[in-house]
C-alpha cells in the first residue's frame, strides 16, 4: 500500500471512529439510563426504538440560534469548545485497536503523549468559565480546575504503573506486553486509573463543575446551540477515551481468542463494555460534595496508586 | 533551507510574537491564554529538534498545570472581562532590559557559534532521556528532588498557620464587674 494510501485510510478510520463512536455510546446512555430507572427511553425517532434520537438531537441543535451573553469576551468564548474537542481527538489517533500495527499513530511514547494532552482539556474548562461572564460558569470552572488539576496525579501515577509493569511507554507494546494475572498485579492502579478517568471527563457523581441542582449547568451554562453541542461531544468522545485507555492498559486491549483475526472486536466489546460501567455509574451513585471529592483523590488514590507503584517494583524485581 | 528550519522559524516567531502579546495585552486572563499558545509553540520546537519526551512534559507540565495554576489563581482573586488599563506599568525600562538582554544574549551567540556547524543530535526517546537521567546525572537529579521536597514542605508549613504554633496560654478568668 503506497504511503499517501495507507495515510487517507487512516485519517477516514480515526474521523469515522470520533463520529460514530461518540452516538453509539450517547444512545447507549440513553436507553440504559431509560431501562434501568423503569423508563422506556427514546422510541419514536427512527421508527426502531429510536435509534435516530441523537441524529434528531444534531439538527435541533443547528437550527438553534448562537447567542453570546451581554459583556462575554466572544472570540475566547467561541474558541472553548472547539478547544475542550480537540485533545480527544489526538487520544483517538493513538489508541491501538488490533496487533500488526492497527492503530491510527503508533508512538514510541505514546502514553506520555495522551497523558499530556488530556491534561490540557482544564484549559478549555476554564476558557469557557471565565468568557461566559456568568458567576455560576465562574464557579464551576474553578471547582472543574481545582478536580482536574488533583485527579490528575492518580491518572499519571497508576498509568506509570503499568508502563513500569510494561518496561514501555508505548500503548501498543504495553497489550504486548500484558498478560492475563496482570489483571490481579495490576488491579489497584486500573481502580484508581478508571475512578481518576471518570473525574478527569466530568462524568457523575464526578460532575461538580456541572452540578445542575446547585450551579445552573457550570461552565456550560451560557452555551446554546452548536456550541453545547461540541461540549456534549466532548463528553461521549471523553467516555470513549477513558475507556479506551482503561481497556488498554489494565484490560489487555486485543486479547482473547483469536487475537490475530479478532483483535479489534475484543478491543471494542471491552471499550463498550468499560463504557456501559461509566454510564451504570452515573445512574447508580449521587454526586460527591465538593470536600469529598478532594478527600477522595488526596486521601485513598493517591497513596493507594502510590502503593500500586511500590507493588509493581517489588513484583518486577522478583521476576 | 530544509523544512525543519522553516518550521523552527515559524514556530519561533508564534512563540515570540505570543510572548510579546502575553506583556502587551491589557486583557489579564488572555495575557494567560496567550502563555498557553507561547508555551506550546516551544513544546513544538522541541519536537522539531527531536527531543519528543522533553516537548510532552513541556505540554503537561506547563500548559497543562503552570499555566492553569496562574489562570486558576487569577480569576480567584480579579479577573474582568475587558482590559484593565489601570494594571499597566510605564514600558521604558523594562524595555531597556529585556532589548539590552536579548541583544547583548544574541550578540554572544553569534560571535560564539557563527561558523560552526552541529550535527543534529540523536532523537531524545524516552530510553535515552532515562538512561542519562539515571546513570550519568543521577546525583543532581536526587539532589534536585531534594531541592523540590523541601520546597513542597515549605509550602504546606507556610500555608498551615496551625502547625507548630504553641499552645495558647489559658484565658484569664474574666472578672465578673
Amino acid at each position: 500500500m503506497p504511503l499517501w494510501l495507507d495515510l487517507l485510510v487512516r485519517v477516514v478510520a480515526v474521523m469515522v471512529a470520533f463520529l460514530v463512536l461518540p452516538l453509539v455510546v450517547g444512545q447507549a446512555e440513553h436507553k440504559v439510563m431509560a431501562h434501568m430507572q423503569g423508563r422506556v427511553g427514546p422510541m419514536y425517532a427512527g421508527a426502531f426504538h429510536g435509534w435516530a434520537q441523537l441524529v434528531a438531537d444534531g439538527v435541533k441543535f443547528v437550527q438553534k440560534e448562537d447567542v453570546h451573553p451581554d459583556g462575554s469576551d466572544r472570540t475566547v468564548f467561541r474558541l472553548a469548545p472547539i478547544v475542550a474537542l480537540f485533545p480527544y481527538l489526538i487520544v483517538i489517533l493513538t489508541i491501538p485497536l488490533g496487533p500488526n500495527g492497527l492503530v491510527a499513530q503508533r508512538l514510541d511514547i505514546g502514553l506520555f503523549l495522551v497523558l499530556a494532552i488530556l491534561g490540557f482539556g482544564v484549559v478549555a474548562v476554564l476558557m469557557s468559565a471565565w468568557a461566559s461572564a456568568n458567576k455560576y460558569s465562574l464557579l464551576g470552572g474553578l471547582r472543574g480546575a481545582a478536580q482536574l488539576l488533583g485527579y490528575e496525579l492518580p491518572l499519571v501515577l497508576a498509568a506509570a504503573s503499568v508502563a513500569m509493569a510494561a518496561g514501555t511507554l508505548s500503548l501498543p507494546g504495553i497489550v504486548e506486553a500484558w498478560k492475563p494475572w496482570w489483571l490481579i498485579w495490576q488491579a489497584p492502579a486500573g481502580l484508581v486509573f478508571f475512578i481518576a478517568g471518570l473525574a478527569e471527563i466530568r462524568r457523575p457523581p464526578f460532575d461538580m463543575p456541572i452540578a445542575d441542582s446547585e450551579l445552573v449547568f457550570g461552565y456550560m451554562t451560557e452555551y446554546t446551540g452548536l456550541r453545547f453541542a461540541f461540549f456534549l461531544l466532548a463528553e461521549y468522545v471523553g467516555i470513549i477515551v477513558i475507556a479506551g485507555l482503561t481497556t488498554v492498559l489494565f484490560l489487555g486491549g486485543w486479547h482473547g481468542p483469536f487475537a490475530d483475526q479478532l483483535g479489534w472486536l475484543w478491543t471494542l466489546l471491552k471499550v463498550f463494555a468499560v463504557s456501559f460501567v461509566i454510564i451504570w455509574f452515573r445512574v447508580t451513585y449521587p454526586r460527591l460534595r465538593e470536600d469529598q471529592l478532594q478527600r477522595l483523590c488526596w486521601l485513598i488514590l493517591v497513596p493507594v496508586s502510590l502503593a500500586q507503584l511500590v507493588l509493581t517494583v517489588a513484583v518486577k524485581s522478583l521476576l | 533551507m530544509t523544512i525543519a528550519d522553516v518550521l523552527l522559524l515559524a514556530l519561533g516567531a508564534v512563540a515570540v510574537g505570543a510572548g510579546a502579546l502575553v506583556v502587551t495585552s491589557t486583557h489579564l486572563v488572555r495575557s494567560g491564554l496567550y502563555l498557553v499558545i507561547s508555551l506550546g509553540a516551544i513544546a513544538g520546537l522541541y519536537l522539531v529538534l527531536g527531543a519528543e519526551l522533553v516537548a510532552w512534559v513541556q505540554i503537561l507540565v506547563y500548559v497543562g498545570a503552570v499555566v492553569v495554576l496562574l489562570l486558576f489563581a487569577v480569576m480567584l482573586t480579579r479577573a474582568p472581562i475587558g482590559p484593565s488599563p489601570d494594571l499597566d506599568r510605564p514600558i521604558g525600562p523594562s524595555a531597556l532590559i529585556g532589548a539590552g538582554v536579548g541583544l547583548g544574549l544574541a550578540a554572544l551567540f553569534a560571535d560564539a557559534f557563527r561558523w560552526i556547524e552541529f550535527p543534529r543530535g540523536d532523537p531524545g526517546t524516552a530510553e535515552r532521556v532515562g538512561e542519562q537521567i539515571f546513570g550519568t546525572w543521577v546525583l543532581p537529579f536526587e539532589v534536585l528532588s531534594i531541592l523540590l521536597l523541601s520546597a513542597l514542605v515549605g509550602a504546606i508549613v507556610l500555608s498551615r498557620p496551625d502547625i507548630g504554633r504553641q499552645p495558647a496560654p489559658p484565658a484569664e478568668e474574666e472578672v465578673p464587674v
